[in-house]
């Protein structure tokens, strides 16, 4: 007893400074905590307030309180299933090609030797121009008559105003934006392949291709995750290439841009916040499936490797 | 199994030479040392036998053939790293059986030679961890693991000892010893240390700048160091290097004149200077010589000594005398970081019998033969002894 007496006192002191220290901690997380909950958490939670509402700004008396039935209104609307699926097809094709494309660019930049610097800023100029400037950008490209791709087609036809050509320049304007995006996430994933791994590859019998397949792709899975995550998360929310370049005609709106319509176009405050939960929730449902299904870490923390 | 021959290999960067003309001929089964300190080439070499490096100049034979051109996946060389380089997505199994699986062998013939390899390394217990869950000694014999299981020409070693404990390193060295003996296999080596060197090897290659300093058996080397680099890297401590200056009858040194040994050039009128060089093993306590063999005797005041249980090492400083500089030994020094040490003066080290009563602030009298001494020109550091050894 004697002996175990001093050790439990210390044992009793030491937690006290951790709670003093976690303590301390919290205060000085507050601040931030707080001002993100006033300017993220409570538009959120207005949102899903307005959202179990009928509230139309062009009829505010016939305000009331309707639970769920502008969702069951929404999930019940073509409108809405034609936009979330035009959404879900930008999305995936998007960022499948961006991932091809941006690991070859990261494999180009990585490899280079000469000129290194010079190759990693003329990828990098697309990422640094300003969405809507490298949309009007496309919109005047595929103008037919003036447009230098326009030109290129058929007379006659009008790629922007027909759903499928027009979906696929949508996609063509995000991949050429983010790629570079994608290409520097992948970059810093093939940092963490050590060199000798690569030369040890080598000297087992291993091609360039098996290499890469067999070596290279899996010790970067944790970064293509992150970078899959990232871009799967933002194409998801398009908005401002499709506003620009279609403005959601020929049904080649996504989610958001059928939101906004709502909202600010249609003053429908009611139907407008419940798509922006929907939105809200897929966005949320996405993250944890990555999180969940792939296991990827945060950024940050010590990602297992199994 | 394979004969290697490096025919004046030649590796230049730009304008900087890496390896300047190396030839070497490397016998079937036979175990090869590279040694030198950092930066003196014995990693490139290395790496041009095994192919990640392109060969400047000069020819590389494998078994008669020319195999410059050839990637290394069409050598059928295996390579261990001093990282160990596992896969760590694959679990030990999995890396062990990734050279056979590239080789296109169906699984059961790949667990078969798996588990072969695993139990003659110890690691069966081990085979479903993954590399991130063993100890650094496991992580090295997987890496042994899978150089050996698909039986390659040869086998490239880069320091794979130098990320283990002392203990381990000891142990492990056994280990590769014995297997490279059982399996005959050609050896390739390199590493910094030359106990390891010593141990080890059949012959060793001592390199510097780039350029073979000396080329032959532990003992050789030792026994007969071409230069002063050579006879400064080889041994443990290290042998001592004390001014002097060569006449007719004898050698002139701090320790005072020794006369001409049968290995020395006869002296000139003119007196020459030279630097000479002498173990410390060649010293012993004057007190423990039974009947006096004809020799020089030293008295001088013990700095420290050191006793090691077995032996006893006793270091005089020689006061007045100044320490023996020369680039040849600077690059010794500087690779064991100790070139900031260096001292003002002479330091003497001798390894004596532990019942010797040397004591610390105490005189001692040693004893060493005129026989067991180098001398080295001081501006070329090549040898002027013509040492013959017995047997």
């Amino acid at each position: 007893m004697s002996t175990r007496a001093p050790a439990r006192h210390a044992r009793r002191r030491i937690s006290e400074e951790k709670t003093a220290q976690r303590r301390l901690a919290l205060w000085l997380c507050a601040p931030a905590a707080l001002i993100m909950l006033l300017v993220t958490g409570w538009p959120i939670l207005y949102a899903v307030l307005l959202s179990l509402q009928r509230y139309d700004l062009r009829f505010p008396d016939e305000r009331a309180w309707v639970g769920l039935s502008n969702y069951a209104a929404v999930l019940t609307d073509p409108f809405w299933w034609n936009a979330f699926w035009v959404t879900v097809v930008i999305t995936v094709i998007s960022v499948a090609i961006e991932l091809v494309l941006g690991m070859l660019l990261a494999l180009a930049m990585y490899r280079t030797l000469i000129g290194r610097g010079v190759i990693r800023t003329l990828v990098l100029i697309p990422y640094g121009i300003v969405t809507v400037v490298a949309a009007y950008g496309w919109r005047y490209a595929w103008t037919p008559g003036t447009g230098w791709l326009a030109g290129a087609l058929p007379p006659g036809s009008a790629p922007l105003t027909e759903k499928i050509p027009g979906v696929a320049i949508i996609i063509l304007a995000e991949v050429w934006k983010t790629t570079p995006f994608m290409a520097l996430l992948l970059m810093a994933g093939l940092a963490l392949v050590p060199d000798d791994l690569l030369k040890a590859a080598s000297m087992d019998g291993a091609t360039a291709w098996q290499r890469f397949w067999q070596v290279t792709l899996p010790l970067m899975r944790p970064a293509i995750l992150v970078a899959l995550l990232f871009r799967t998360l933002d194409a998801f929310r398009i908005f401002d290439n499709i506003y620009v370049l279609t403005g959601g005609a020929a049904d080649t709106g996504s989610v958001s841009l059928l939101a906004y319509r709502n909202l600010i176009g249609g003053l429908n405050l009611g139907i407008g916040s419940t798509m922006s939960v929907l939105i809200f929730l897929t966005v949320a449902a996405i993250s944890v499936l990555f999180i969940r299904a792939f296991g990827i870490s945060a950024p940050g923390t010590q990602g297992e490797r199994r | 199994m394979a004969e290697i021959v490096l025919d004046k290999v030649t590796k230049r960067y730009g304008d900087t030479v890496a390896v300047a003309e190396f030839s070497l001929h490397i016998a079937d089964g036979e175990f090869i040392i590279l040694v030198g300190p950092s930066g003196s080439g014995k990693s490139t070499v290395l790496n041009m036998i095994a192919g990640l490096e392109d060969i400047t100049e000069g020819e590389l034979r494998i078994d008669g053939e020319r195999v410059n051109e050839r990637a290394p996946r069409d050598r059928d060389i295996a390579m261990i790293f001093q990282s160990y380089a596992l896969y760590p997505h694959m679990t030990v199994a999995q890396n062990i059986g990734f050279p056979l699986k590239l080789a296109g062998l169906d699984k059961a013939a790949i667990a078969e030679k798996v588990e072969h390899a695993a139990r003659l390394l110890g690691l069966t217990p081990y085979l479903d961890r993954k590399p991130a869950q063993l100890s650094g000694g496991q992580r090295q014999r997987v890496a042994m693991g899978r150089a050996i299981v698909r039986s390659p020409k040869a086998f490239l070693m880069d320091e794979p000892l130098s990320n283990l404990d002392a203990k381990l390193r000891v142990q492990m060295r056994t280990t590769i010893s014995r297997l490279q003996k059982d399996l005959g296999t050609t050896t390739v080596y390199v590493t910094h240390d030359q106990v390891e060197a010593m141990t080890l090897g059949d012959r060793i290659v001592i390199m510097r700048d780039g350029v073979i300093q000396q080329v032959g058996t532990p003992q050789e080397l030792y026994d007969r160091p071409r230069n002063l680099f050579v006879a400064g890297f080889i041994g443990s401590p290290p042998m001592n290097f004390l001014p002097g200056e060569l006449t007719v009858d004898g050698v002139r040194t701090p320790l005072g004149t020794i006369p001409l040994g049968s290995q020395m050039p006869r002296g000139t009128v003119e007196p020459r200077r030279v630097i000479l060089g002498i173990r410390p093993e060649a010293f012993e306590d004057a007190e423990l010589m039974r009947d006096r063999e004809p020799g020089v005797f030293y008295t001088g005041t013990v700095d420290i000594v050191e006793s090691l249980g077995a032996e006893k090492i006793a270091f005089f400083d020689l006061g007045a005398v100044e320490a023996v500089r020369s680039e040849h030994l600077e690059a010794l020094s500087r690779d064991r970081g100790t070139q900031d040490m260096a001292a003002e003066s002479a330091q003497l080290t001798v390894r004596l019998d532990a019942k010797s009563k040397a004591a610390e602030g105490r005189p001692l009298k040693v004893w060493f033969s005129p026989e067991s001494v180098y001398l080295f020109d001081p501006d070329s550091g090549a040898t002027l002894t013509e040492h013959v050894v017995a047997g």
